[in-house]
């Protein structure tokens, strides 16, 4: 078991305090970077796919993972990014103007249901957000002047300061600077007091209340900082797209996201990226299966939204840690080898938590 | 412009409607109230009993009434298992996990109606057929009927079954206080199951109600969204506010359809959000915030 010894200040606010962990991203970091030169381009845009669900994946968890606040509805802030943006560069709005007001546009709205969404929880929530997703979606379809309804609105071609990046490489480097940007921005958000009061909320109201955090506006924030960068992650995703209709964010869309962040593992930012590769793998498998099973099952229409509910529904029967836990278990097992015990990580007895009386 | 004719036929449709809807949150509440989960899939249960009404009505030979029973049975089976093997696991556990397994379940259970029975839309041929003519050109069908007939009927076999019988009383302990209701000896776990077999039955019942106007196909368990929305604007913690709920939330749908076509088919979402905006507990509350 290695053991920290700290030497410096600095080693307290380091993200990777260990060798090994530092050896570990590193070596993510570089691949990803050395991605082009040894991918095609079907896989590189997969890759890229990946990011971007990785973006809107760390967006969610901070809401749902970090703050607690459950929320269906966040297919339509992927929708608000990928639509606002698109719409923006048809007119001829650059495209770095266009991903700021994007952003904002997203986090304002995000701040808005926030705002209604505070004196919320629990269900209240989940159920207010999908009626947003809902609402947002039969919107896109109405508002045909604008949105193209259910035609579909085509996307622009990228354009950066003026030079169209038309290779996949480009838009796949795009990706990675925003995945590098969102996920060292959530990882320092989390040391800083709003961070950390995000995690109070999560754990106790009642006890982040007491110690003079404001519940409300912590909520606020964290539906606003969510919104922002899921919307990010709606803009990349129309360039991914190239073609927008209502129907892609719906609620399955949703579940989609939902499904990133329990498997991954709640309240961790690398559980939505295991989240968001798992489900850029999920498609691969699905193909495998249709030719495996038999066809009366193999062939049906409904196998998707099967493999989604059975995977959620396995993962937090058997694993509510997520992909996360089990990594962390592996890894404790190596690191502590052979003083591993089978109680280790035996989960807590727990009971049923009252909402009642808040 | 409307006359008073369609007046009094669009508030009888959204009288019928709301009462299918409440028949459905009936389900929704009996099951918050028992284990305070939130089952997403109650749409579900519903599109589920309809279809199994509607195979046990192809075995029977289209007799409605046997099918009808043995469905909604199944159905409760299928409730009474979902609540001992998989929910009984996942007690404590953080309510967002618990909320994404129940819309999990709708998922699934949606695929499975699917692979089974097929995408297409079924009919189901119930006795309920006919139609009383109240006026010229004011007329009402008897499946309307038998909807609000229902629901007032359930609606009165609860009560009774809850204030009067043993097992009912046992069950509001349980859901008032489970830990204090298990040292009385009362089997918490089992009336749990029991209450998600119920919850479950009366779902099935109203999928069976609703096939002749709704028709029956996967996407019916959508109509559990709305059931939820209405709960959620009368309050969800008490039976009368949710049914209450309902009910406004099934009268204002048809009207709101016909003056602003543009949200047909969402108008409930809209008012819910509109009350949760207002009273974030819904019109009848039952929380109580907690003193520091």
């Amino acid at each position: 078991m290695q053991v920290l010894f700290k030497t410096r200040y600095e080693d307290d606010i380091h993200f990777l305090a260990k060798t090994g962990e530092k050896i570990r991203v590193g070596l993510v970091v570089l691949l990803l970077i050395a991605a082009p030169l040894f991918l095609q381009n079907y896989y590189l845009a997969e890759l890229g796919l990946m990011l971007v669900y990785a973006i809107a994946g760390i967006g969610l968890m901070i809401l749902t993972g970090h703050t607690g606040q459950v929320s269906f509805g966040h297919a339509a802030f992927l929708a608000i990014g990928a639509y606002c943006h698109s719409i923006l560069i048809s007119h001829g709005v650059p495209f770095s103007v266009s991903v700021v007001l994007t952003v904002t546009l997203s986090g304002v709205i995000g701040m808005l249901l926030g705002r209604s969404a505070s004196k919320m929880h629990g269900f209240y929530l989940a159920i207010a957000t999908l009626a947003f997703l809902i609402l947002v979606e039969t919107f896109l379809g109405e508002w045909e002047a604008v949105t193209g309804g259910h035609a579909g609105f085509k996307v622009p071609a990228l354009k950066l300061f003026g030079i169209p990046l038309k290779a996949m490489w480009q838009q796949y480097y795009l990706d990675l600077f925003f995945v590098f940007v969102v996920v060292l921005g959530a990882a320092n958000l989390f040391r800083t007091p709003t961070g950390r009061s995000f995690l109070a909320v999560r754990d106790s109201e009642l006890s982040a209340r007491s110690l003079g955090v404001s519940v409300e506006w912590v909520k606020i924030q964290s539906f606003g900082v969510s919104a922002a960068i899921t919307g990010l992650a709606g803009v990349l995703l129309a360039h991914h797209l190239s073609y927008l209709s209502p129907e892609v964010f719906g609620v399955l869309e949703s579940l989609k996201l939902m499904l990133m962040i329990v498997v991954g593992g709640l309240g961790s930012i690398l559980g939505a990226i295991f989240g968001a590769i798992l489900i850029s793998l999920l498609p691969i498998a699905i193909s495998f299966l249709r030719d495996v099973l038999p066809p009366a099952v193999g062939q049906q229409a409904g196998l998707e939204p099967l493999l989604f509910g059975l995977i959620i529904v396995v993962f937090i029967v058997f694993e509510p840690q997520g992909i996360y836990g089990r990594w962390m278990k592996i890894r404790f097992f190596f690191e502590t080898f052979p003083y591993y015990r089978k109680s280790s990580f035996v989960r807590q007895k727990s009971y049923l938590k009252t909402e009642r009386m808040r | 412009m409307l006359q008073v004719n369609d007046i009094i036929h669009l508030a009888v449709t959204g009288l019928a409607q709301g009462c299918a809807y409440g028949l459905i949150a009936l389900g929704f509440v009996l099951i918050y109230k028992a284990t305070e989960v939130v089952n997403f899939a109650h749409g579900e249960f519903m599109m589920l009993g309809a279809f199994a009404v509607l195979a046990f009505s192809e075995a029977l030979g289209g007799s409605f009434w046997p099918a009808f029973v043995l469905g909604c049975l199944s159905i409760g089976v299928v409730g009474y298992l979902i609540d001992a093997q998989i929910m009984r696991r996942i007690i404590g556990q953080s309510s967002a996990s618990i909320f994404i397994l129940t819309v999990a379940f709708g998922f699934i259970f949606r695929s499975l109606a699917g692979m089974i029975w097929g995408w297409q839309t079924l009919s189901l041929n119930t006795p309920f057929d006919g139609k009383v003519v109240i006026a010229e050109g004011l007329s009402i069908s008897h499946d309307r009927i038998a909807i609000v007939a229902a629901t007032a009927i359930l609606c009165g076999v609860l009560y009774l079954f809850f204030s009067r019988t043993r097992f009912g009383v046992a069950m509001q302990a349980a859901s008032q206080n489970q830990l204090a209701a298990f040292y009385m000896g009362i089997p918490v776990k089992r009336l749990v199951s029991v209450t998600w077999a119920i919850g479950a039955m009366i779902a099935a019942a109203a999928g069976a109600l609703l096939a002749p106007v709704t028709q029956i196909d996967t996407t019916i368990g959508f109509l559990g969204i709305k059931a939820l929305a209405g709960a959620i604007v009368g309050g969800f913690g008490s039976i009368p506010g949710a049914l209450l709920g309902c009910l406004l939330i099934g009268i204002i749908e048809p009207f709101a359809d016909f003056y602003f076509p543009a949200i047909k088919g969402v108008s409930a979402y809209v008012v819910m959000l509109l009350v949760l905006f207002v009273k974030p507990e819904g019109l009848i509350s039952q929380t109580f915030q907690k003193k520091v």
